[in-house]
């Protein structure tokens, strides 16, 4: 038992209960917090300077200068120098794919077929694997992720927040989009397809069979059917991996033919055929700026975001599927590069912010730090884009869920 | 005193050169330089004739003569060129499938020197690098240190020879995972057997060695020529380094017993757990080549990898460099490496020399490169800005006098922000497999 005596003994017991206390709250309830930034990068407006942001319930209580926003008196306070919305990974496969690389924890592609539109990302999605811990400690904290790029239709994506015990806590939109490869990457061994006309011949047909079981009184209701249907019905867009021009021409080609939507994943050719994909209509989500060239990725440039965005196409940028190391790229240092060529730094950091946010139809929740929306915060002790500079903290909905220095 | 005696020297240089009517002197002046050896300089001039370095200084003590050409570099940053300790530019295989250790293997025999990984490499900066073979065996075969010398017409045009005229390079050798293959025939199956394997071939060195000293002057008494022994026997006798692939804590343990035990020479390549042991590695005097990778995994020996290791090395006191493992990570960003040791407390002084300095000790070439100093190669890179910023580039690469990157060139440009004609030499990764082989061809 134990022994309550003298003041020494009080003040331990008192700090135990806090410590009790605190470690009870902290995983679960919303926080009021205050969170001054010298620098606080709305993304909604100017960056202000002298800003801070109120959180209560998990949301965005109130934004503005120091000067004009009181902070209420019970309101913990957090200080950095550069605030920013939290990040977004517009695409990634991390916690399908975890980080030893090992058969167990590399869920995002099944070998077994070229066609697999049913196969859901929510099935595969570990909420607590460590790449999705690390991406959150750089201040990202919205993932779209799912099936990788590899096989002609190798599944659907989501979209989870970087926290939660498990898939139902982290998930936001548990059916993003369905994700295809066109080019070498879909290529299979020993099945079709095997070149490019094949690729293009297998998903016509499906989309054909799609468009004419939607035009049946008795819709076919096996689980292929049921998602296609959606696509047919564009409720949810194609997320096509496309490196080479060919291949995005071909992309925009089956929408058009099939007047489904799509999103044009990688396009490391765009920059060669940016009028193109602008009058389309339809956004990139672009390759990792420092992904290796080669390939279906010769003309891979770190200047690819710029030239989509100055042609008016609406770009995200991501940090993609990786093979190797590093098992996943960190979208924030992707941005960065892409800042240090020639996108602007509030481009840069819209295209891992508000305009990914955008491209993935979660805008009005995420991507902005604004009054009603997630209180999704990442903080920094100088330039977020700078090699030496530290993400100090991240919270999400309200709550903090990183303060390593990293 | 000194600042006069170095106006002198200068001017003899000068005049020396005018009468004998060799090349003329060209001066960097204006821009800050970081010499690595010595503080940075505000108002640098560095002059360099006939591939070498002439004269380094301050504006105010530093003349120029008047055949000197100057470029005014104000604003700019200049350092000595980047020396890369372990890359695969230039598609290089070595060893085959047959067995674990082929000494006798030379990347000479391999690697192609018109591909433009090389020229991306000019363009981060590189101006020396070693260029090896994988990682998917023992010992893979020799290595080779080369200048990434502009429009060679065959490998000879980037080799860098010693006091005896004889290329310089070093020979490949790993521990760990990559080389392990179950069920791989001669290959081994386990750790221990791993190093057994190591062990019985440097053995068998000693004894070839010891007949060839045996023998002296009598021909007749020397053992068949084995190109496999006589490479482990330049090894043995400490001309040639051993490259030491190695990732976690007790590989890195065992690098260093194996080296200890038969006195070679050796530098860590990798050292992804080397916080874990900095302290011994400090105690062997073994230099560190580190790579910096973005996220840990993608293999279990390497899920602690941290950008730590540069701070922790430091703090050992051992000597710690960085390496691109170009395709694994990218020539172009290799000043990246630095950046990422700094977030992670390594010190700015220490990390810069760990892209220059350290890196040209490991390789034996503290004497010609890794510094700007007077009487070493003319190997010097300009920097739009400081080198440990994200948005700083690589201007301007010049080995031994001759510029071989200028980013104002449209043609240079392309190698460094990429784009058509940037890598389709079909080269990008065709060999890659030294931290592993999943990317790209076999072991």
């Amino acid at each position: 038992m134990l022994k309550v005596k003298g003041k020494k003994a009080k003040f331990v017991l008192t700090a135990m209960l806090l410590l009790i206390s605190g470690f009870c709250l902290m995983p679960t309830a919303y926080g009021q917090l205050a969170v001054k930034g010298e620098t606080v990068w709305t993304m909604a407006g100017e960056p202000i300077k002298d800003g801070v942001v109120l959180i209560n319930g998990g949301k965005i209580e109130k934004v503005g200068p120091a000067s004009s926003t009181q902070i209420p008196p019970n309101y913990r306070v957090l200080s950095a120098k550069v605030v920013t919305p939290g990040l977004i990974d517009a695409h990634t496969v991390i916690g399908l794919n975890g980080y030893l690389n090992q058969p167990h924890d590399q869920m995002a592609l099944d070998g077994g077929a070229s066609f697999q539109p049913e196969l859901r990302a929510t099935d595969a999605y570990n909420a607590e694997e460590k790449l999705v811990e690390v991406v959150r400690q750089y201040g990202i904290t919205t993932i779209h992720t799912g099936h990788q790029p590899g096989a002609l239709v190798s599944g659907q994506t989501m979209i989870a927040k970087t926290w939660g015990k498990n898939v139902d806590e982290a998930t936001i939109v548990p059916t993003a989009m369905i994700a295809v490869t066109l080019g070498s990457g879909a290529n299979a061994s020993g099945r079709s397809p095997g070149t490019r006309a094949k690729q293009v011949s297998m998903l016509r047909a499906e989309l054909i069979k799609a468009q004419e079981n939607e035009a049946k009184t008795e819709k076919a209701k096996d689980l292929k059917s049921l998602i296609m249907a959606r696509v047919i019905k564009r409720e949810i867009p194609l997320l096509i991996t496309a490196e080479a021009a060919q291949d995005i021409s071909t992309a925009l080609r089956i929408a058009k033919e099939f007047n489904i939507r799509i999103v044009l994943d990688g396009a490391a050719d765009g920059h060669l055929i940016a009028n193109e994909i602008k009058a389309s209509g339809f956004p990139v989500i672009v390759h990792a700026t420092m992904a290796r060239p080669g390939g279906d990725r010769a003309n891979l440039s770190v200047e690819n975001a710029l030239k989509l965005r100055a042609a008016g196409i609406p770009i995200a940028l991501q940090s993609g599927y990786e093979s190797y190391v590093p098992k996943t790229r960190i979208v924030l240092f992707e941005a960065a590069m892409a800042a240090a060529n020639g996108l602007s730094q509030r481009d840069a950091l819209a295209s891992i912010t508000i305009d990914a946010a955008k491209l993935l139809g979660i805008d009005s929740r995420v991507g902005s730090i604004a009054v009603g929306k997630d209180a999704d915060i990442a903080m920094y002790d100088g330039d977020p884009f700078e090699f030496t500079s530290h993400c100090t903290g991240t919270i999400i909905n309200g709550v903090v869920v990183s303060e390593v220095i990293k | 005193m000194l600042r006069n005696l170095l106006v002198i020297g200068v001017l003899v240089i000068v005049l020396t050169c005018t009468v004998s009517g060799q090349q003329r002197p060209v001066a960097f002046i204006n821009a800050r330089i970081i010499p690595i050896v010595g503080a940075p300089i505000e108002q640098g001039v560095l002059i360099i004739q006939n591939g070498k370095i002439t004269a380094i200084g301050d504006a105010r003590t530093v003349r120029l003569s008047s055949d000197v050409q100057t470029i005014d570099l104000a604003g700019k940053v200049i350092m000595p060129g980047l020396v890369d300790t372990h890359s695969h530019i230039g598609g290089p295989a070595g060893a085959d499938s047959t067995a674990p250790i082929q000494p006798d293997v030379r990347i000479l025999d391999s690697l192609n020197p018109r591909a433009l990984s090389i020229q991306r490499a000019q363009a981060g900066g590189i101006t020396t690098a070693n260029v090896m073979p994988g990682s998917g065996h023992l010992d893979s075969g020799q290595t080779l240190y080369l200048k990434l010398r502009d429009d060679p017409v065959k490998i000879d045009d980037l080799l860098i020879l010693d006091k005896n005229g004889k290329y310089m390079g070093g020979i490949k050798f790993a521990n760990g995972t990559n080389s392990i293959r179950s069920g791989g025939g001669s290959f081994p199956g386990t750790r221990a057997k791993s190093a057994a394997l190591v062990r019985e071939q440097f053995i068998k060195a000693q004894e070839y060695r010891d007949k060839i000293s045996k023998a002296g002057s009598d021909k007749t008494k020397l053992p068949p020529r084995d190109l496999a022994m006589e490479a482990l026997v330049e090894v043995l006798d400490g001309q040639r380094t051993v490259h030491f692939h190695t990732h976690r804590h007790d590989d890195i343990v065992t690098a260093l017993r194996l080296s200890k035990e038969f006195g070679f020479r050796i530098v860590l390549q990798h050292v992804s757990e080397a916080w874990k042991v900095a302290d011994e590695i400090a105690k062997a005097k073994a230099p560190s080549s580190i790579i910096m990778i973005d996220a840990p995994g993608g293999k279990l020996e390497t899920m602690d990898v941290d950008y730590k290791n540069g701070a922790a090395l430091e703090k050992a006191g051992a000597l710690a460099g960085f390496h691109t493992d170009d395709g694994v990570t990218d020539s172009r960003w290799f000043l990246r490496s630095a950046g990422l040791a700094v977030r992670a407390g390594m010190s700015r002084e220490k990390a810069l020399y760990g892209m220059t300095m350290a890196n040209a000790v490991m390789l034996e070439l503290q004497d010609r490169i890794g510094s700007l100093e007077v009487g070493k190669d003319a190997d010097v890179i300009v920097l739009s800005g400081d080198p440990l910023s994200v948005y700083t580039h690589v201007e301007q690469t010049w080995i031994e006098g001759k510029k071989v990157f200028d980013r104002s060139d449209p043609k240079d440009r392309v190698y460094a922000t990429g784009g058509k004609g940037a890598s389709d030499d079909g080269d990008a990764h065709s060999d890659i497999h030294c931290f592993d082989g999943d990317l790209g061809g076999g072991n």
